[in-house]
Formats: C-alpha cells, structure tokens, sequence
C-alpha cells in the first residue's frame, strides 16, 4: 500500500479502533436477497456475547419487519464472514466464533427470495 | 520633446497581461520552496508558470463590474418572490424538500470550495494561475451567499432548514458531500485542482446544476431558478478554468500523465458517488419531473463527457476507471437511494413519502428493465403497510463504505439482487467499502481514510450526544439525543410527508390565498 504524499511525515490512528467502543466491537451483518433493508446492519456488541444470542435477540429487532424473517429455517441458514462460508457454534462467544472487531456477516436463507421473488 | 500619451483604453489581451504576470518576484531572503511550501511534494512538476492562460482573460476590475450587475438582478428577483408569496406557487410542497438537500447539502460546500480556491490560489507559485484562483474563491462565497439568501425565504415557512451548518458537520447522511469536500482540501494544491476544478467543476457539475435548476424552473421556484442562472456564467467560467488546469499540467512534463490520470479516476468516482443524491432528487423527490436520471447520465456523461475524454486522449488521457459498473449501475441507483432515505425517514432532515401510482408509471418508462422488476415489488409492499399504519423506519444503524461513506446500498456490478461487500485489512484493522472504486481509493492512501468521522461508528463511540447525555442511564435510547445532537425536530423535520407541518401548512396557505376562507 502507498503512503499519503504529504510535507512531513503521516500518522495518524484510525477513528474505529477497538477500545473506542467503550467495551464492544462491531459485528456487520446484512441478510443476503433481502434488500428492503438498504444495507447491512452494524452493531455495537460484546465480545463475550454468544452466537445464539445474537441470532436470537439482536436480529429480531433489525429484520423482524420484513414478513419473511418468521419464515427463516435456522437449521438450514448458510452463514458468510468475510465472503467465506462459515459455520458458527451458536452456543460459543463472538471471539471464540472468530468474529473479530469489524467482521462482516451475510445471512443466507434458500428459499426465501424477498417480496415477490424481488430481492427485497 | 515627445511625451508619450497614453492610449485611452488597454485591450483585453493588455489588460489581462498587466494585471497577471510580473506581480511578484524571486525571493532572496527565504527561499521560494519556502513561501510556496505545498508546489512540489505531490510530484506535479511545473517548468514555466507563465505558459498558464486564462481563456476568458477575466481580470479583477471587470469581474467586480460584471458580478455587481448580475448580483442586483438577483436580488430584485429573490425580492419580489419573498413579496409574492411565490412559494405558494410552487407545484407541490413536497418539491421543498429538494431546497432542504440543497441548502443543507450543496450551499456549504460552495463555502468550502470558497476556501479550498483560496487556499490554492495561495500556494501556486504562477501568478496567473493565482489570480484564477482568487476568482474562482470570490465566486464560490457568492454562491454560497446567493443560495442561502435565495432559500432563506423558504425557511421561514417550511421545516428542516434552520441550522445548516450545523447539519452539515452532524446529519449523518451530509458526511457524504462533507467528507468529499474535506478529502479535496485536505488533498495537495494540484490535486485539489484535479479533483474540484477539472472533475467536478468540469465533468460532473452539469449533472448537480442543470438538475435542480431545471427542477426549480419546472416547479415554479423562480428563486432558485435565479440563482441558478445567475450562478451560470461563473460556471462556464469554472469548468473552463477546470479543461485549462489540466491542458496546462498535462503539457509541463509527461511525468505528470500518471498522476493526472489516478486523480481523474479517483475523483470522478468520487463525484459520482455524491451525485447519487442528485439521481434520487430527480426521480422521486421533484412533483413535476425534468428528466430521469438515467437520461440525464446518458446526455451529461456518456455524450459530453465522452467528447471530452476523446479530446483529450491526444494527452494520453483514457476516461476514468468503473464505467462500465457505473453505466449498469445508472438504473438502479436513484431507486436504491430513495429506499435507503425512505427507511431512514426517522434519523434525517426532511420528509421522504412513496411514489403515487402515476409517479410509478413513470419510473416504468423510464426504466423499463429495472423498476418493474425489482423496485415496484418493495415499494408497493412498504405503500401498503403504510397504508395499515405499519410505515418502515428503520431504527437500527446501517453499515457505512469507508470511503465514500454512503451506507452499503449498491449492488454488486451485474448483480442487482447482491449487495456488494469489499474489504481491507491495513495494520490488522479491517475496512469495508461499497464498490472497487471506493476500495481502490482506500488501499492507495489508508493513512489517509482510515481517519474517516463515519457517523454510524461515531455514535457508537459516543460522540453524537449534547453534552450532559448519559448513555448508560437505565432504558438509553439513542436515537433522541442523536438527533437532539443533529438539531432535528423529531416528528416536524423528519418523518414522512403525509402527516406533517409542512404539508399542512401549504395546503392551509394557498387555500388561503384562493379561496375566501
């Protein structure tokens, strides 16, 4: 990677750094075909927080509008971190799942294509 | 003996010379590398200044003449709407909420491009090039001033335009036009130059300009018409300033070309990254359509800027890098922005509504491939639960581009059912943009963008709350005090357009002024 052309020399810290969260790290995750909601979400979470509660009783609250989120067979969701196929163990911590600060996580469900098939 | 006599009026080409060349001289107590501290560390190398010249020839005393003139027309004009009541002549009250965007999200950064010319004109060692500088920074803060003055009459009876400035640093959606702005001055002298003065000024400002100024005039705002033409002639001045900062570069030395060439790309894709607003304003946001957005891209980029691109291949130019997505791309992203402000009705500065069914008809005709089969379907269904009181706001934040910062909405390039992700890691830290060309501005200066203020992170950290807040109080709910934070009046500023103030307000008004209530 390039460095900045500047007069004197160029450092600075990056503005998301982990221990600007106040105890947290950001987790992303968008719901792949599923565009009613315009992007991925961004959370602020533990780091301790299991998988299971994530599903449970953080994604409700960002797609439960969406009529087909009752619908989702969980046993049959495919899970992405970084565009790779990933299987979570949804009794362990985000840590121990690898998810580190900024991971990013789409959620795919066969089957499900949106409001009339649309993507949305 | 014979004294010269002196001829009564210089020609323009006279005039021109004397009042830029020979104005400043070399320095011998400091070196010149020391007064013109930021001329050469981006690479440019410049060998004669004096080969800069202005096409138009504008020297200082003729451009306050001319801007004097011009400026008293304006203010008749913007005098006599603000007598008229001519905002009740306007199509729709909805069509208000386009001025909201503008003033709040243009009007500043005409202030800030006030100051980027300013700055620059300070650095350049050519003097002529100063002096275009100098100008281009005078009519920058007039623009501003022009435009708050033309929308100040509207802030008296419409919502959401009461602290600008102040919306301007906070809202989060305004980092997008913030963070552009603040990327080109905080960028070296040339590339400020490239990226304001050739990219924007003359690749991309027919698309920001014709747009709302047509859309002013086909909505009967015959204030921010004016201002539109008067802003015009200063316009046609800028983007030639633009063609002749890059003849001028490109012609100094070949070592230049490439350096030309990445600041092109990156600042085209910049702009167009911006302008994504523009498309939305165009399809959904005006009563009485211009144009699509689609048609606008087609006949201000494709054809003009195609033209221009073919000239100036004999420098070795080659157009800007990710046309071919942003060609794919121009059905789509009008509608992608206006579901991405519709959802997020609940955290912005005005009011969204969805499209009436002949408004959708349009949109069918104007993009016969894409609305039907992917927009229709989610705006019908959100219309419908609107209608059992079940409106969409989406109360959780969405993830942001590092780059551009626009929340991650576009889609991958051929694929518009995927959203599209692109990651970093720089220092074991990653960074997740929206698109190859937002990634490929990160990955060539991280140092750079990785300093990005991306709202979202930023209330997360705890930044967006008045003081006072305790975010670890029992039962916090963020969204209040982050748009106490952004001076939005929850409810009267934002939220949708049937229901509120605004609406109300123009219904009551012109019945008022034809009826005998």
């Amino acid at each position: 990677m390039a460095a900045v052309a500047a007069v004197k020399p160029y450092e600075f810290e990056a503005a998301d750094r982990l221990e600007n969260f106040h105890g947290n790290q950001l987790l992303y995750i968008g719901w792949d075909q599923h565009l009613m909601f315009c992007a991925p979400f961004c959370f602020p979470l533990p780091p301790a927080m299991p998988f299971r509660a994530f599903v449970e009783q953080v994604l409700p609250g960002a797609f439960g509008y969406h009529p087909e989120f009752k619908q989702i067979d969980w046993s049959k969701a495919e899970w992405l971190a970084s565009g790779q196929p990933f299987k979570p163990d949804w009794d362990k911590s985000l840590t121990d799942n690898g998810l580190a600060h900024k991971a990013v996580l789409r959620l795919r469900t066969p089957g499900l294509t949106g409001i009339k098939g649309s993507a949305t | 003996m014979d004294m010269p006599v002196a001829k009564k009026k210089l020609g323009l080409k006279e005039r021109y010379a004397l009042m830029t060349r020979g104005l400043d001289w070399q320095t011998t107590y400091q070196p010149m590398d020391k007064v013109f501290p930021f001329a050469k560390y981006e690479g440019i190398k410049i060998h004669d200044w004096d080969k800069w010249e202005d096409p138009f020839r504008l020297t200082m005393d003729a451009y306050w003449k001319y801007q004097a003139e011009k400026e008293k027309k304006l203010y008749a004009i913007i005098d006599a709407f603000a007598q008229n009541n001519g905002h009740l002549g306007v199509t729709d009250a909805r069509y208000v909420n386009t001025l909201k965007l503008f003033l709040n999200g243009i009007s500043p950064l005409e202030y800030m491009a006030h100051r980027g010319f300013a700055h620059v004109g300070r650095a350049f060692p050519g003097v002529g090039t100063r002096v275009a500088c100098l100008m281009q920074s005078l009519d920058e803060i007039r623009h501003s001033q022009t435009q708050i003055h033309s929308m100040s009459n509207y802030n008296k009876y419409y919502n959401g335009m009461h602290s600008f400035p102040k919306m301007l640093q906070r809202v989060w959606y305004m980092s997008v036009p913030r963070s552009f702005f603040d990327d080109a001055v905080t960028a070296g002298p040339f590339e400020f130059m490239i990226a304001v003065g050739f990219s924007f000024e003359y690749v991309l400002t027919n698309l920001l300009f014709v747009p709302f100024v047509s859309g002013a005039a086909y909505n009967g705002d015959m204030g921010a018409m004016t201002f539109g033409f008067s802003a015009q002639s200063d316009e046609a001045r800028h983007m030639t300033l633009g063609l002749e900062v890059i003849k001028f570069v490109l012609e100094q030395d070949p070592d230049n070309l490439p350096i030309v060439q990445r600041w092109i790309d990156k600042w085209t894709w910049r702009g167009y990254r911006v302008l994504t607003l523009v498309a939305m304003m165009m399809d959904y946001m005006l009563p009485k359509r211009v144009m699509s957005w689609k048609e606008a891209w087609e006949v201000y980029f494709e054809q003009n800027g195609g033209a221009l691109f073919k000239d100036l291949a004999r420098y070795g130019i080659r157009p800007p890098k990710w046309l071919d997505q942003i060609e794919f791309d121009k059905d789509h992203i009008s509608h992608q922005a206006w579901s991405t402000l519709y959802q997020y009705g609940g955290a912005s500065n005005f009011h969204t509504w969805m499209p009436s069914d002949e408004e959708m008809d349009w949109l069918s005709a104007k993009y016969p491939n894409t609305f039907d089969k992917f927009y229709r379907p989610r705006f019908e269904h959100w219309r419908d639960e609107q209608k059992k009181g079940n409106r969409f706001y989406n109360m959780t934040l969405p993830m942001l581009c590092q780059t551009c910062q626009i929340p991650m909405i576009f889609t991958e390039p051929g694929d518009p059912t995927q959203t599209c992700y692109r990651e970093s890691t720089h220092k074991g830290m990653k960074y997740h943009f929206c698109s190859d060309g937002c990634k490929e501005i990160f990955d060539h200066e991280p140092e750079k963008y990785k300093q990005s203020w991306l709202p979202v992170h930023q209330i997360y950290q705890g930044n967006c709350f008045n003081p006072g807040v305790d975010p670890t109080a029992e039962g916090f709910k963020p969204l209040p005090v982050v748009l106490d934070y952004y001076g939005v009046g929850f409810g009267r500023d934002n939220l949708d357009f049937e229901g509120s103030e605004d609406q109300k307000n123009f219904a009551a008004w012109r019945g008022a002024a034809t009826t005998n209530v």
